[in-house]
């Protein structure tokens, strides 16, 4: 036996995926397939999930290019309803807009902003109840928006200040608030997605009637943990959302390097008999009809769903990331499901609901709510400035009760 | 007062919390209609049901990262790591997730959880079921550690374990599940149906979290150790005629550090024993500790008797496990101002 292999079929080779275009080159989409809105059907909630393999394939769409709502997932929300959303998604992106500045101006160490993913977070909350849970990653901030969690608590956590409900404890973004439905986000990616599943079975372990959403984006789909959220999910039948957030981008990594050879990302659930569906991620209303189907599976007990939201993230990772070196400058433009905002705002616009007059006033008037929130909170300190949590606080909350070494560690400190 | 082996203690007080309160919950791998490898949770899925008591999928994290998910709920998961061994793949969740959930949350969110998993050697379990490590979880801001060395300890400090508001590791010295084991391997071992210590009380009693018990009294050195070390501190003492003082720490983190300072200030001398490997290890802590506390009256360097640097082996165990020559060695010559 010669020690260097067979020789039968010649020398093997490694394949490594790479994105279709790089900088400087001319963004393509040609090889995704975009079904056309309305094409998609809506299967009951409680059939088999053998009988409904072909939703992880697919593209359900409700809003066609004339910006009609067409379709099996159309016509679920009313014209305030949907206004309501519009308004929703622009707050987050004028948030974003003033915290990213604010970042830039030295008032806080790090912002991550939702650009073109607005409409996963905001319309996939309003099929929430109070007392349901997200275990959210750093880019669902419409969780809180659209749940009405107020934006001055946001900001005083983002400058790290006096009034931060996490004492400075915790990276900018890193939110919680159980009141809110929002667990506590890590920053470790993909824990929270078994760590949702769990939270889920206890719900059914106590007979209550509460479900929970868990979030995870499309890179950090090859961490374990995910696996392990989606064998315990589907072990148990745990009545959770299993979210992905495909916005084709994990930092400077494109999509393909953690998909490998699977179709989508959605295929993952069915070798776990978990029904997976694909969703246009820019399109409200697809999102709204999508997480509304998934909550009530889960809310009858039928047990997880897996939902991957197809989107692209328009702007850059974090504040401390730059895209153009390693995407297509125009690539976010060429993106062929648009934008989330753009979309609903034509389609309340065909129906009668909205106008250019009105979004024009709408924007200002948010600009306006969202200045005033930034203003109070900056009235109490931002990271360099003004009130910020104690020395003190640093020791508090490690356990519910100081134990002696953190004790003499503080007075060590002399705070 | 009816006498338990560490199994049937532990298996207690899990049946004991089980029966108080409706929120704890059991789960892990093997645990539910079996009982597990070790059988400690025999019989608690045919009393609370499949849904209190449940095996689980072989996924460490998976364990863990759904037991932190139920705790947040309001739960009480108390899960079984198979062998600490194994726990490596939760370790993330533990570390960056469970111990922290408390202080980044403010207390929006907590962990009141408890993992429980047998460590330690001498049962020719290689290199996959016998390691000891408790300076992995010691070194875990927001974490605590429990090591019991008996059977009350062990259904007293896990019943603390259980009610304690944040997330424990309960490390149980699976070579003393059945008995206490002095280090002589060739000799037939005494099991806890003939020791004090195995008389297990009924119901609903504590040994509180960070509290170390003094073993044996004695004037001319300080033992400090926990878990199966205990019993060969004791061994390697009585063979030597040595007046050891010996603690048991029990809880390795929080530390009873009053305990230590007041024995050592005593006896002015200290030995650090335990099975786990010896570079920053936790009697690197310890001996740090001693000195930093008891400097002036130590009449002789704080000594450290470990596992050796090595990975546990299986032919070899007899000559990796620290076991009374080597313990009694270390005793002489900290005696002996060497």
């Amino acid at each position: 036996m010669s020690d260097n292999g067979s020789v039968e079929f010649g020398p093997l080779s490694l394949h490594v995926p790479e994105p279709a275009v790089r900088p400087g080159g001319t963004p393509d989409f040609s090889n995704v397939t975009f079904p056309d809105a309305g094409s998609v059907r809506r299967p009951d909630v409680d059939t088999n999930p053998e009988d409904m393999r072909d939703l992880a394939f697919s593209i359900i769409r409700v809003l066609n290019p004339e910006g009609e709502a067409v379709g099996p997932w159309a016509n679920l929300l009313t014209d305030d309803q949907l206004v309501e959303g519009l308004r929703h998604m622009m707050t987050l992106r004028t948030f974003d807009a003033r915290m990213q500045i604010a970042q830039r101006q030295g008032k806080t160490s790090f912002y991550m902003q939702h650009l073109g993913e607005e409409a996963v977070s905001c319309a996939f909350r309003k099929a929430l109840v109070q007392g349901d849970m997200n275990f959210p990653t750093y880019r669902q901030a419409g969780l809180l928006i659209a749940g009405g969690y107020p934006m001055v608590e946001m900001m005083c956590q983002i400058y790290s200040n006096e009034r931060d409900p996490l004492k400075g404890r915790q990276l900018p973004i890193m939110y919680s608030s159980k009141e809110h439905g929002f667990f506590s986000i890590s920053g470790n990616l993909a824990t929270q997605y078994i760590q949702g599943v769990g939270w889920a079975m206890a719900s059914a372990i106590k007979k209550d009637s509460k479900i929970a959403a868990a979030w995870i984006g499309d890179g950090s789909t090859a961490e374990s943990d995910f696996h392990a959220a989606l064998v315990f999910a589907s072990t148990y039948k745990a009545p959770v959302v299993l979210n992905i957030v495909n916005n084709q981008w994990a930092i400077s990594t494109f999509q393909g390097i953690a998909r490998g050879g699977s179709g989508t990302f959605a295929a993952r659930g069915l070798g776990f008999g978990i029904p997976a569906l694909r969703v246009d991620g820019n399109d409200y209303l697809a999102v709204f009809a999508v997480a509304q189907w998934a909550t009530e599976r889960a809310r009858r007990n039928l047990g997880p769903t897996l939902v991957e939201y197809v989107t692209y993230r328009a702007g850059a990772h974090s504040t401390s990331d730059d895209p153009s070196a390693y995407r297509p400058k125009m690539e976010s433009e060429a993106w062929p499901l648009g934008d989330p905002i753009v979309r609903l705002k034509n389609h309340l616009i065909a129906r009668g609901a909205w106008s250019e007059e009105r979004h024009t006033q709408t924007e200002a008037e948010i600009l306006d709510t969202v200045i005033a929130a930034q203003k109070e909170a900056e009235s109490f300190g931002t990271l360099h400035a003004g009130g910020k949590p104690s020395a003190r606080d640093m020791f508090e909350g490690v356990y519910e009760q100081m134990p002696p070494h953190l004790r003499r560690q503080r007075q060590q400190a002399g705070v | 007062m009816p006498r338990k082996t560490m199994i049937e203690s532990i298996r207690d007080a899990m049946d004991t919390m089980m029966e108080r309160d409706e929120n704890v919950v059991v789960f892990g791998e093997d645990v539910g209609f079996f009982g597990g490898v070790f059988r400690c949770t025999q019989g608690l899925q045919a009393k609370y049901g499949k849904t209190r008591c449940f095996d689980a999928p072989i996924n460490e994290a998976g364990i863990v990262g759904a037991a932190i998910g139920m705790a947040s709920y309001g739960l009480k998961p108390c899960v079984e790591i198979q062998f600490a061994d194994y726990v490596y793949p939760a370790y993330d969740q533990i570390v960056s997730e469970a111990a922290r959930l408390r202080y980044r949350s403010n207390g929006d969110f907590t962990c009141p959880m408890v993992v429980r998993m047998p460590v330690g050697g001498g049962i020719f379990g290689g290199q996959t079921h016998s390691q000891s490590p408790e300076a992995l979880f010691t070194h875990v801001s927001g974490l605590k550690v429990v090591v019991p060395s008996n059977p009350y300890d062990a259904k007293g400090l896990l019943i603390a374990a259980i009610e304690d508001p944040d997330p424990v590791i309960f490390l149980e010295p699976k070579r003393i599940y059945n008995g206490p084991f002095d280090g002589h391997h060739d000799r037939p071992v005494t099991p806890w149906s003939k020791h004090d210590l195995g008389e297990v009380p009924d119901g609903h009693y504590t040994v509180p979290l960070g509290k170390a018990i003094k073993r044996r009294e004695g004037s001319q050195l300080t033992i400090l150790t926990y878990g199966t070390m205990v019993y060969v501190a004791e061994a390697a003492a009585a063979e030597h005629n040595i007046d050891a003082e010996i603690i048991d720490l029990r809880t390795l983190l929080p530390l009873d550090l009053e305990t230590i300072i007041e024995s050592v200030s005593k006896t002015g001398r200290c030995v650090v024993v335990h099975e786990a490997t010896l570079t920053s290890g936790f009697g690197a802590e310890l001996a740090a500790l001693v000195q930093e506390h008891c400097f002036y009256k130590l009449e002789a360097p704080v000594a450290r008797v470990a596992g050796w640097d090595t990975p546990y082996p299986h032919a070899q165990e007899w000559d990796y496990f620290p076991g009374p020559s080597r313990v009694g060695r270390a005793l002489v010559e900290t005696l002996e101002g060497l």
